[in-house]
């Protein structure tokens, strides 16, 4: 048996004490807890604490290159990895696109030099179109090669169903998913708020949830159509989870994603236009919050992602209307969904699919379900620990979330990635 | 009454009692406008900003006057003014206001909430003069005047508001005061001018203008923006004053003494035939006196309010 590097001392793992074994920068074994001694290995006491695989996040906007005032590279990966995170998917909406390779090995050689010793892995996503305009195909292979894990337009949703076809076909002959913001442009003329009775009290221009659910509809009838795997962002509302419901049962390969925002707030937020409220898509209703929840229970739901939206202060402290979508979640996630589990509105097993094997096996990422040889990627976590989320705690240098102020319950008090220590 | 207010945002914050309130400090301040000096010192020494950020003539020689008439000075900045020029952010408008110190700042705004956000930032009185798509207090509370001066109590009236409801933060204000004083407001207007959700407002809602008419005491109409038609959201004009535009047929099918408002400036001929606009019935002229009233007595009870 290879000699142990590290070993964790009495964490919890589903609800039992155990003691973790690394070596070379994997799991070596979980086992019950004991007082063995490991001769020349650094011994962590973890008494009380619990043990996390870590996370992946899918669904990120790191802003490098072009918007660096609202996040880089390097702070994004700060942000994740106190948050819990291992692997993280970004999107190509910066500035260039990522709709080329030279684009990807960029953002590839900046997370390398924010973590020269390693930390979070950063997996980008490639443009679906260039420069993300919905005319044209973005160069798939050639970005596929240079470390692109999906291909998306997200932000600005291929508005052809043609081009969108074509996209997919080309996607998938990379092997690597197709990603779509679900959300039809022609139903959508103004983004961030829910048509319904608040929008109407507040006088706000806002969109429907047909114009989710509709392009909801339009990718998965391709996707059964071309017998193609589709993975759909940020679903929001109960019209789209009965869609990819049905869908799922005719056996289209179809997954799907939802943020914590959707589960924990309705439009009812929006009261006081408080610009930090406003998201794409929109915050909805209870009922459609009810059937988020429902649809994470029986699997309709795979995972969940933050679609982390970092924005500068001055950006969001502006007329609702002229201000920006976005919520910058990667600070914030693991506490908000921890407290689902915590109400016993979503169950422990669910959580740890939601945010890591499912993700990591949509998307062929590394994985550590804690078996002999998984990547030693873990945290340790103090479930009862109080913090209040504002601007000293955030490592994002995005501070726009309707969470801020609050106190959140649940935090990592340290992170391993290949069974280095980073926080 | 002793005013509790800081801002006037929407008149969903007054209770029926301060509206009420509100209609008699109205009626005082109406009689001085009927006096031939209609200058009395109220308000000497106070100073009030007109900022307003989307162009209003009516509104803003309105609250220009209700000031002047009460010794207040008023000062405007106004959407073509430098120091509003295309890049300086409302918040930078709001500290730069702030800095000179007024006592109160009216507030027009292209956007919803935006006198919200001036409320939070800043110490003294906002008076939103109408807000984006939602709220335009001082129009509502006007309308109510007017109805006040004529029925003395709006308890059991029936009252139409006609046209485009969707965009209309006149609509808005008014269905909560009119609702607050006891009376019942239907909305009528072709469906794609109506907002989503409007089942759960309180006001029954009619697609079809003459049942619409049916009985009713009052009917405002709205001004349409004539761009409706470029957004896809009506044929035409001519479509829209034969099914929707108010006319004499329309007229009769109200109760005899039915009184017919307009917040101005009117499309004549296209929501009102013109000489319904000048008939008998008519109370767009009166709407203007009221208001330059009822902003007397709003700028009179938040600036003077106990602090
Ligand atoms: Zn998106």
């Amino acid at each position: 048996m290879t000699h142990p590097e590290l070993v964790i001392r009495k964490a919890v793992w589903k609800g039992e004490e155990v003691d973790l074994l690394v070596a070379e920068g994997k799991i070596l074994e979980v086992k019950p807890s004991s007082d063995t001694m490991y001769e020349g290995a650094e011994i962590v006491a973890a008494k009380g604490l619990m043990l996390m695989p870590s996370l992946t996040d899918v669904h990120v906007h790191l802003r490098e290159p072009g918007f660096e005032y609202k996040e880089d590279i390097a702070s994004g990966l700060k942000a994740a990895v106190h948050g819990g995170f291992s692997n993280i998917m970004c999107m190509a909406n910066t500035d260039p696109v990522n709709d080329n390779a030279v684009v990807t090995d960029e953002m590839l050689r900046k997370a390398r030099a924010a973590f020269p010793e390693g930390g979070p892995r950063l997996f980008p996503i490639g443009a679906l179109t260039k420069g993300l305009k919905g005319e044209e195909l973005a160069p798939m292979h050639e970005m596929a090669e240079a470390g692109c894990a999906a291909f998306s337009n997200d932000g600005l949703p291929v508005k052809n169903s043609e081009l969108f076809r074509r996209a997919m076909e080309y996607g998938s002959d990379t092997g690597k998913p197709v990603i779509d913001h679900c959300e039809d442009p022609y139903l959508a003329p103004a983004a961030g708020v829910n048509e319904g009775e608040v929008s109407s009290v507040l006088g706000l221009a806002a969109q429907p949830d047909v114009a989710e659910a509709t392009q909801v509809a339009r990718d998965l009838l391709m996707a059964e159509y071309l017998d193609m795997h589709i993975h759909l962002a940020h679903i929001s509302c109960r019209k789209s989870v009965d869609l990819i419901a049905w869908a799922k049962k005719r056996g289209v390969k179809v997954t799907a994603e939802t943020c914590p925002h959707y589960l924990l707030l309705t439009e009812e937020a929006l009261h006081g236009y408080h610009s930090d409220t406003k998201v794409n898509p929109p915050l909805r209703t209870a009922d459609d919050v009810e059937a988020l929840l429902a649809a994470i229970k029986d699997g309709t739901i795979d995972m969940f992602a933050t679609d982390h939206a970092p924005h500068a202060a001055h950006e969001k402290e502006v007329e609702f209307m002229q201000a920006p979508c976005g919520i910058s979640g990667l600070d914030s996630a693991l506490s908000l969904t921890w407290s689902l589990v915590a109400d016993g509105k979503i169950s422990f097993d669910d959580f740890i699919r939601m945010w890591t094997t499912a993700p990591c096996e949509t998307f062929d990422l590394p994985l550590n379900s804690f078996k002999k040889g998984d990547p030693a990627d873990f945290f340790l976590f103090d479930p009862a620990q109080e913090w209040v989320l504002d601007s000293a705690s955030m490592h994002s240098k995005g501070k726009n979330t309707p969470f801020r102020g609050q106190t959140l319950k649940g935090r990592v008090i340290s992170h391993f990635l290949s069974g280095k220590k980073i926080v | 009454m002793e005013w509790r207010h800081k801002d006037l945002l929407d008149v969903s914050q007054l209770s029926k009692e301060e509206v009420q309130h509100v209609f008699e400090t109205a009626t005082y301040f109406q009689e001085i406008n009927s006096r031939p000096v209609k200058k009395v010192p109220t308000l000497k020494g106070h100073s009030v900003v007109l900022f307003f950020a989307e162009a209003s003539t009516r509104t803003k020689t309105s609250f220009d006057m209700a000031g002047k008439r009460l010794s207040c000075d008023t000062f405007s900045l106004a959407k073509s003014s430098s120091s509003l020029t295309k890049g300086e952010t409302l918040k930078d408008t709001a500290l730069t206001l702030e800095a000179m110190n007024p006592d109160g700042i009216v507030i027009r705004h292209w956007a919803s909430g935006a006198a919200q956000f001036l409320a939070e930032r800043l110490d003294c009185s906002i008076i939103n003069a109408g807000d984006g798509r939602h709220a335009h207090p001082t129009q509502a509370l006007l309308d109510g005047f007017t109805l006040y001066q004529e029925w003395g109590s709006l308890a059991g009236k029936t009252i139409l508001i006609l046209g485009d409801i969707a965009h209309s933060r006149v609509a808005r204000s008014n269905l909560i005061l009119l609702n607050k004083m006891g009376a019942k407001v239907r909305f009528c207007g072709p469906r794609t001018l109506l907002p989503p959700q409007i089942k759960k407002w309180d006001a029954e809602v009619y697609t079809d203008l003459s049942e619409a008419c049916k009985g009713v005491d009052a009917i405002m109409c709205l001004r349409l923006q004539l761009e409706r038609q470029q957004d896809g959201l009506l044929p035409d004009l001519r479509e829209y004053s034969n099914y929707f535009g108010l006319g004499h047929k329309q007229i009769e099918l109200a109760k005899p003494d039915v009184k017919i408002m307009h917040p101005g400036p009117m499309n004549r001929g296209v929501e009102i035939n013109s000489e319904l606009a000048d008939c008998e019935a008519s109370l767009v002229l009166d709407q203007v006196a009221s208001g330059v009233a009822t902003r007397m007595a709003l700028l009179y009870l938040y600036l003077t309010r106990k602090k």
